[in-house]
C-alpha cells in the first residue's frame, strides 16, 4: 500500500516496521510528530519524556534490557542529550538503539541553526541522513541493523524540509523481532574509568570498520551523468541540486558519518569540477578536502539558513529567476502572535506596566517579546530563563532583584526549569519566577507533560502538583492565580518581587486552544461608550482592530474571553450578541 | 504527466495544512508523484505561512521557487500579495476575499494595503484572478472551518483530477461527522467556476 507521508510520519512508520518496542522523545519542532506517530501504534511503548536527556537514558535503559528503542529530539534537544549519548557510544547496545535528531536550517521554529552532524563525530557514532519520506522509513530500518551489526547508537538526522514534506512511501510489514537476552556486562555497561578505557579502544576499531562499511554500502551511491560536474551531496540538498543540475553526476550521501573515504577518491578522479552541496556548516566539504581533494563549496554558498534550488542556479551556475509577477507595494510583515484568548497576554501586559526585567524562556510565550507586549528580555535555552534571573542578581543584586522576574511554561519547567529553581533557593537567591501553567506543551501543538495528567496515548497519569514541588525544595512564598485577573495579577507580582526570598507565582489557565475550553462568544465595541484611548490595544490581541477613527472587534477572531474588558475603562466592550438583541 | 506546481499561503491556523493533505492524497489517487512541505511550530501561531504542493511524473525538491507556481491558493488577500512573486506568468490565483490584519496594521504602525484584489488582478491579469468571499460562504453553511473546501472546490477545476478522486480524498482526510458539511463547501466552490 502506498501513502503520502510526512518525514516524521515515515520514520514512526520505519520504527513500526523495524519492530522497535520503546520510542521516547521531548517535543520539539520539527522532530514532535514522529513521536506522536509512534505513540498510535498499539504495539510500541511510547512516551513524552520529561526532557531529552531522560527519554536517551530511557531508550538506553530499554536498549540493553534487549528491545529495539529509538529517542527521537529536535537539535537543540541533543545539547540536552548530549551527556549519555558520548557515553552509550562506548558502552553500545544489546537491541538496537535509533536516536531521531531534526535540525532546522533557517530557523522556522528554533534559537539556532546548530548542525549536529557534528555530534556524530564528537561521539564516535554513525549518522545517518534520509532524502525523503521513502528514505527516512528505510533508513531508520537500515539504522537499526547497522545499530545491532556494529554495536553502537546510529543517529539519523532530518532537517525541516524533510521532516516536515511529505512524498509517498510504500508500506511494509513489522518484523518479527523479539526481545534479545539480557545479560549483566559491567565491562560493557559500567563506564568507569578502568572499563572505560577499554571500550574506548573497542570504540576506535568500530569506527575504523564503520569506515569500511560505509564505501561498501548501499546507502551511498554514485549516480552517473555527465562527468563535467560531480556533486556530493546528502538530504534535501540532493534534492535541490537534483532539480539544479539535471545532468551532473552525483554521489549520494545516505550515511554522512563516517563518510565513504574511498568512494569519494573514486568519485571525485572521474569528474572535472567537484562541489560539495550541503546546508549550514563545512561538514562533509572538510572531510572531503582532508582527503586532499579540491571542491567548491561554502566559498559560494552560505553557512547561513537554507539552501534551494534556485540558490544553486543562481550561485553555482549564474542563472537568476526570470522575472515574474511583483509588486512594488509596500506588503506589512505578519509575525506570529498569541492567539485570542491566550493567557499569556495578560501577564505580559502586567509585566509590561511594572516596567519589570524579564528572562525569558522556550515556547509560546516567547512571543511576549514582540510588539506591542515587548515585555521579555532573554531568551536562550529551555530552562534558562530561571538560572539567568539569579544570575542576574547576582551580578547586580538584590536592588536589581526587585524588578526581575523569570517567565516559563509548565512543560518547560518540568524539562530543566526545576533544578534552577533550587539554586536560587540553595544559594539564597530571592528572584521571583513566574511558572505559565496552560495545562499542555502549546508551540508544539498540545502535547501532555507531566504536569497535564495524561500520557502520550491519552491515558490519565499522576500529575506533579507545583505547589507542593515548590514547597518541597524550599520555597515558602507560592501564589496561584488567574491570568485573566489582570488586577490581582500584578498585585501579586508587585508583593512577590518585593519580598527577600526566593517566590513562586503559578499562572493557571488553559491554552485558548484546548479542546474544552469555552468562552462566551465575541465581544464588540460599543461606540457610543468608546472614547478611543487605546488602551485595549496595548495587549496586543489579533482580534481587536485599530481602524484610526474606532476601534473594532474582528468577530470572527475574537472568543470572548474578556481580558479587553477589564481594561477598559469605560465599559465600552460587551457581548456582541447584546446589540442583536436589543435591535 | 504534466508537473504542476503549487502554493497555499495564508495566515497560521487557517487550515492550510488540511488542503494541502487533500491536494497531495488527491495527486497520489490519480498516480501522480507528488510532494508536499509543510510548515509547522511557530509560524502556526498566527503568522505568514506556505505549504508547497509539487506533482507530476518526478518531482526532486519538495519547494517551489518564485516564479514557478502555476497555481497560488490564498486564504488571506494580504498574505496573495507577499507571495505573488511565486507565480509564473500565466498562472492562476485564487484568492479567498479575506482581511486578516497582521500584527503591525493592528497597533495602527501600517495600513492593510487597499484594493489588493484589483491590484492582483492587475499584476497577474483580470481572467487569472478568481477572487471569493470564501468566509462568507462557509458562515452561510454554518461552519466557518470549511472555508479551505470552498477554495479546493474551485481549485478542483483548475486541476486535472475527477471529482470522485477530490471526494474520495476529502473523505479520508476529514473527520467522518465532518464530511458533509466539507462536502457541501467544495460543491460550492466547484460551481462556482
Amino acid at each position: 500500500m502506498k501513502k503520502l507521508m510526512l518525514g516524521n510520519e515515515a520514520v514512526a512508520r520505519g520504527a513500526y516496521e523495524a519492530g522497535v518496542m520503546v520510542a521516547t522523545a521531548y517535543p520539539g519542532t520539527p522532530s514532535t510528530e514522529i513521536t506522536e506517530n509512534i505513540a498510535k501504534y498499539d504495539d510500541i511503548y511510547a512516551e513524552w519524556s520529561p526532557n531529552e536527556k531522560v527519554a536517551l537514558e530511557v531508550a538506553i535503559g530499554a536498549s540493553i534490557a534487549g528491545a529495539r528503542s529509538i529517542c527521537s529530539m529536535k537539535h537543540v534537544g541533543l545539547n540536552v542529550a548530549a551527556d549519555p549519548l558520548f557515553t552509550v557510544s562506548y558502552t553500545g547496545v544489546n537491541g538496537g538503539l535509533v536516536i531521531m535528531v531534526a535540525d532546522d536550517p533557517g530557523m522556522h521554529s528554533s534559537q539556532n541553526e546548530q548542525d549536529s552532524r557534528f555530534y556524530a563525530m564528537a561521539a564516535n557514532v554513525p549518522m545517518l541522513e534520509p532524502a525523503d519520506s521513502t528514505e527516512c522509513k528505510e533508513l531508520v530500518k537500515e539504522a537499526f541493523r547497522i545499530s545491532e551489526e556494529f554495536d553502537c547508537p546510529v543517529i539519523v538526522r532530518l532537517t525541516t524540509r524533510i521532516a516536515h514534506s511529505r512524498s509517498i512511501v510504500e508500506l511494509g510489514e513489522r518484523e518479527d523481532i523479539s526481545l534479545r537476552e539480557y545479560r549483566k556486562d559491567p565491562g560493557k555497561y559500567v563506564m568507569m574509568p578502568a572499563m572505560a578505557r577499554a571500550r574506548h579502544v573497542e570504540v576506535e576499531k568500530r569506527m575504523k570498520r564503520l569506515g569500511d562499511f560505509s564505501n561498501q554500502a548501499t546507502l551511498n551511491r554514485i549516480e552517473w551523468g555527465n562527468r563535467d560536474i560531480g556533486i556530493i551531496t546528502s538530504g534535501i540538498a540532493y534534492q535541490y541540486s537534483r532539480e539544479a543540475f539535471k545532468d551532473a553526476s552525483f554521489l549520494k550521501l545516505g550515511m554522512v558519518y563516517p563518510i565513504p573515504e574511498d568512494l569519494i577518491r573514486e568519485f571525485a578522479a572521474e569528474v572535472e569540477t567537484l562541489y560539495v552541496i550541503e546546508e549550514l556548516a563545512l561538514f562533509l566539504e572538510n572531510q572531503v578536502k582532508q582527503l586532499g581533494i579540491k571542491v567548491t563549496g561554502k566559498d559560494v554558498l552560505p553557512v547561513v539558513g537554507e539552501l534551494s534550488t534556485g540558490m544553486l542556479k543562481e550561485k553555482l551556475l549564474g542563472q537568476g529567476p526570470e522575472p515574474g509577477c511583483s509588486t512594488e507595494e509596500k506588503v506589512p510583515v505578519r509575525p506570529p502572535v498569541m492567539c485570542p484568548g491566550c493567557p499569556h497576554r495578560g501577564v505580559f501586559y502586567v509585566l509590561k506596566q511594572m516596567k519589570l526585567t524579564v528572562t525569558g524562556d522556550i515556547g509560546c510565550y516567547t512571543l511576549g517579546a514582540l510588539p506591542p507586549l515587548g515585555s521579555m528580555d532573554t531568551c536562550v535555552c529551555m530552562g534558562a530563563s530561571i538560572g539567568m534571573a539569579h544570575g542576574m542578581e547576582k551580578a547586580r543584586g538584590r536592588e536589581f532583584a526587585s524588578k526581575t522576574v523569570a517567565v516559563i511554561g509548565d512543560s518547560t519547567f518540568i524539562h530543566s526549569g526545576i533544578t534552577g529553581l533550587i539554586d536560587i533557593v540553595y544559594n539564597n537567591g530571592t528572584s521571583t519566577v513566574i511558572i505559565l501553567d496552560n495545562s499542555i506543551t502549546g508551540m508544539t501543538g498540545h502535547q501532555h507533560n507531566p504536569v497535564s495528567g495524561y500520557t502520550i496515548k491519552g491515558e490519565p497519569a499522576k500529575q506533579v502538583d507545583l505547589v507542593k514541588l515548590a514547597q518541597a525544595i524550599g520555597i515558602e512564598r507560592v501564589r496561584v492565580v488567574d491570568p485573566y485577573d489582570i488586577n490581582e495579577f500584578e498585585k501579586v507580582v508587585k508583593e512577590e518581587v518585593s519580598v527577600d526570598e526566593p517566590s513562586l507565582i503559578i499562572s493557571k489557565r488553559p491554552c485558548a486552544l484546548l479542546k474544552g475550553v469555552k468562552f462566551e462568544g465575541p465581544l464588540r465595541i460599543n461606540k457610543e461608550k468608546c472614547k478611543i484611548c487605546r488602551i485595549c490595544m496595548r495587549i496586543g490581541c489579533p482580534a481587536l482592530v485599530d481602524k484610526g477613527s474606532h476601534i473594532e472587534i474582528n468577530e470572527t477572531l475574537c472568543g470572548g474571553c474578556g481580558l479587553c474588558t477589564r481594561l477598559c475603562r469605560f465599559d465600552a466592550i460587551e457581548k456582541a450578541g447584546d446589540l442583536n438583541e436589543k435591535c | 504527466m504534466k508537473n504542476v506546481n503549487m502554493i497555499i499561503v495564508g495566515v497560521g491556523g487557517q487550515g492550510t495544512l488540511l488542503t494541502s493533505k487533500i491536494i497531495g492524497n488527491a495527486a497520489l489517487k490519480e498516480s501522480y508523484h507528488v510532494k508536499v512541505s509543510e510548515v509547522h511550530g511557530m509560524s502556526q501561531r498566527g503568522g505568514s505561512v506556505i505549504t508547497y504542493v509539487k506533482l507530476g511524473s518526478s518531482v526532486d525538491s519538495p519547494l517551489v521557487e518564485k516564479n514557478e507556481a502555476d497555481i497560488i491558493i490564498a486564504f488571506e488577500k494580504l498574505e496573495a500579495l507577499r507571495w505573488i512573486e511565486y507565480l509564473k506568468k500565466g498562472g492562476s490565483l485564487v484568492v479567498n476575499d479575506q482581511q486578516i490584519n497582521p500584527m503591525p496594521v493592528i497597533t495602527g504602525r501600517e495600513k492593510y494595503p487597499d484594493n489588493i484584489i484589483e491590484k492582483l488582478r492587475h499584476m497577474c491579469g483580470y481572467e487569472k484572478v478568481i477572487a471569493v468571499d470564501a468566509l462568507k460562504i462557509a458562515k452561510e453553511l454554518g461552519n466557518t472551518r470549511v472555508v479551505n473546501l470552498v477554495l479546493v472546490g474551485i481549485l478542483a477545476r483548475l486541476m486535472p483530477f475527477s471529482k470522485e478522486i477530490w471526494l474520495e480524498s476529502i473523505k479520508e482526510s476529514v473527520p467522518t461527522k465532518y464530511y458533509d458539511v466539507n462536502k457541501k463547501a467544495f460543491e460550492v466552490g466547484f460551481g462556482l467556476m
